[in-house]
């Protein structure tokens, strides 16, 4: 069965994948590494996890705008997740997200999507399908 | 939001790559913040120049964007991470400069006018009141919206470059007359004079600010006059305390607002408690530093008849834009003080220079200096005024 979700489109573009999923804010300067996409930020729930490749799911960015270029590095070497879905996004990961072509949607009940499931993201049009 | 036909334009792609991605960001950031429309600006100041806070990928999308933007309006740098000129005397990496350098380049190319400094408004990029810009650095933020009456918001580098190249920044937030009320009165009821002083109130009121989510823009009184170089250092530290962008001090500045009725007083012991959190007992110093925000003409003319004849003991640094030095160069200031073992840094500012692990302690007359000092190099730290400072750097 797929539930679909309808938010509101921050960077266009499609793609599927895995989510994953945390209820804590995210600061991409300082709390993800640069060069693995690991998160290093401490006591995070997500600390230590690859962002890689996943449709990646949390409330809202924080912390530095520096951030932005932290999210451009990780997609120019692969390392980024493949999406972005937020609860609602900032200044920071809005910007970060369309330098990096990275599709993200905001305005979606995060809560409703949990760690491991397949999302297909169709940015443009601003809908998620959870399969 | 309702585009015009060359905004349209602009983000289909017909006006090159640069503007199109600036259009892109610009149009996102007005759909989140709910803006109807876009303005015009006639002013940007850009942050985010070092390189050590850009890295590779920030310099490699600001070569990206350089291959075919260039900017609409006048348009200026914050501090680099060096002085682009004397970076061998201050001591720094040479494969740093190098890439520093490569940022400038970027920037240049696009037609920004590389003067590196906090404090544009005192070396050509002066909005008048009233006037739609879109500033980063935090400190010139505060300063153009209060003390000037000019309206943005707080820009991050991308964002501000982004309405550099179209000449537009989406209209919310400090761009709209109903966003520009005081939210709480203050009474200061405390004499304040002087740089750190007005640093020092500007912490006590960032951090009441900071407490309540709904206090964002302060309407203060009882304070009967201020400099420019008082109230630059006020915004410096209020925006870095409070993340304030827009107070009104009665009498001083020119924005129109209504008075609130919640009203808080400030008095001498909260102005104690705060300098004693600023401070560090007995903090080891060996490096003194004045010019954050970057030292006005004024404040170099000070130091030249302070500091003529004698001889420094600690390594001590004036920051200051390029284009003050110039002048204090040719009015002889420059000499004075750097015949006293005191040396300049232009275009940069010890907040973004990578000065970590260089020094153990630091006296500043800023009180953002002192934060950043703090958290980001991990000195210790002394806060007094311009003049203690001086004293600090005279004794071993």
């Amino acid at each position: 069965m797929t539930t679909k979700i309808t938010g509101r489109k921050i960077a266009p573009g499609t793609t599927t994948g895995e989510a994953l999923v945390t209820s804590q804010s995210l600061s991409f300067y300082g709390g993800v590494d640069p060069e693995t996409g690991v998160v290093v930020e401490k006591g995070h729930e997500l600390e230590g996890q690859s962002i890689t490749g996943k449709v990646l799911v949390f409330p809202s960015g924080k912390g530095s705008t520096v951030g932005s270029y932290v999210l451009y590095q990780l997609a120019k070497t692969g390392k980024g997740p493949v999406a972005i879905i937020n609860q609602q996004t900032e200044t920071i990961v809005a910007v970060g997200c369309i330098i990096s072509d990275i599709p993200a949607i905001d305005k979606v009940p995060i809560d409703k999507i949990k760690t491991g499931q397949k999302i297909h993201v169709d940015a443009t049009n601003g809908v998620l399908e959870l399969r | 939001m309702k585009l015009t036909k060359l905004q349209l334009e602009m983000l289909e792609g017909k006006h090159g790559y640069a503007t199109q991605k600036s259009m892109e960001i610009l149009s996102a950031l007005g759909e989140i913040f709910e803006a109807e429309k876009m303005v015009p600006v006639t002013s940007v100041q850009i942050a985010g120049v070092s390189y050590a806070n850009l890295g590779e990928p920030g310099l490699d999308w600001l070569a990206q964007m350089a291959k075919d933007g260039r900017v609409r309006v006048l348009t200026t740098l914050n501090p680099a991470g060096m002085d682009l000129e004397n970076w061998r005397v201050l001591g720094i990496d040479p494969e740093f400069a190098k890439n520093q350098e490569r940022v400038i380049n970027a920037f240049a190319k696009m037609g920004i006018i590389t003067t590196c400094t906090c404090t544009p408004y005192l070396v050509g990029n002066l909005p008048h009141y009233g006037e739609h810009i879109a500033w980063a650095e935090s400190s010139a933020v505060c300063f153009a919206n209060s003390v000037i009456g000019a309206k943005t918001n707080r820009e991050g580098g991308p964002s501000a470059l982004a309405a550099a190249l179209t000449g537009y920044t989406p209209e919310y937030g400090y761009h709209l007359d109903k966003n520009r009320q005081a939210h709480v009165a203050i009474k200061v009821k405390a004499p304040i004079t002087g740089t750190a002083q007005f640093g020092t109130l500007g912490k006590v009121i960032g951090d009441i600010l900071d407490s309540k989510v709904e206090w964002t823009i302060p309407y203060i009184t009882g304070i009967p006059n201020a400099n420019t170089d008082e109230l630059k250092a006020f915004c410096a530290s209020i925006a870095t305390y409070g993340g304030t962008a827009l107070f009104h001090m009665d009498g001083i500045t020119p924005n129109k607002m209504q008075a609130p009725k919640e009203t808080l007083t400030i008095t001498e012991n909260d102005l104690a408690r705060a300098e004693q959190e600023l401070n560090e007992e007995d903090a080891k110093i060996d490096f003194v530093s004045i010019g954050c925000p970057h030292a006005s003409l004024r404040e170099i003319r000070r130091i030249a008849e302070l500091v003529e004849g004698k001889h420094v003991k600690k390594e001590t640094w004036i920051t200051t834009a390029r284009p003050t030095k110039q002048v204090a160069d040719k009015m002889g200031y420059t000499k004075i003080i750097e015949a006293t073992g005191i040396k300049f840094a232009c275009d940069t500012c010890c907040v973004v220079a990578p000065i970590k692990g260089r020094f153990t302690g630091l006296c500043t007359d800023s009180a953002k200096g002192c934060y950043y000092g703090q958290g980001r190099n991990k000195f210790q730290i002394k806060h007094c005024s311009l003049e203690e400072c001086l004293e600090e750097a005279f004794v071993k």
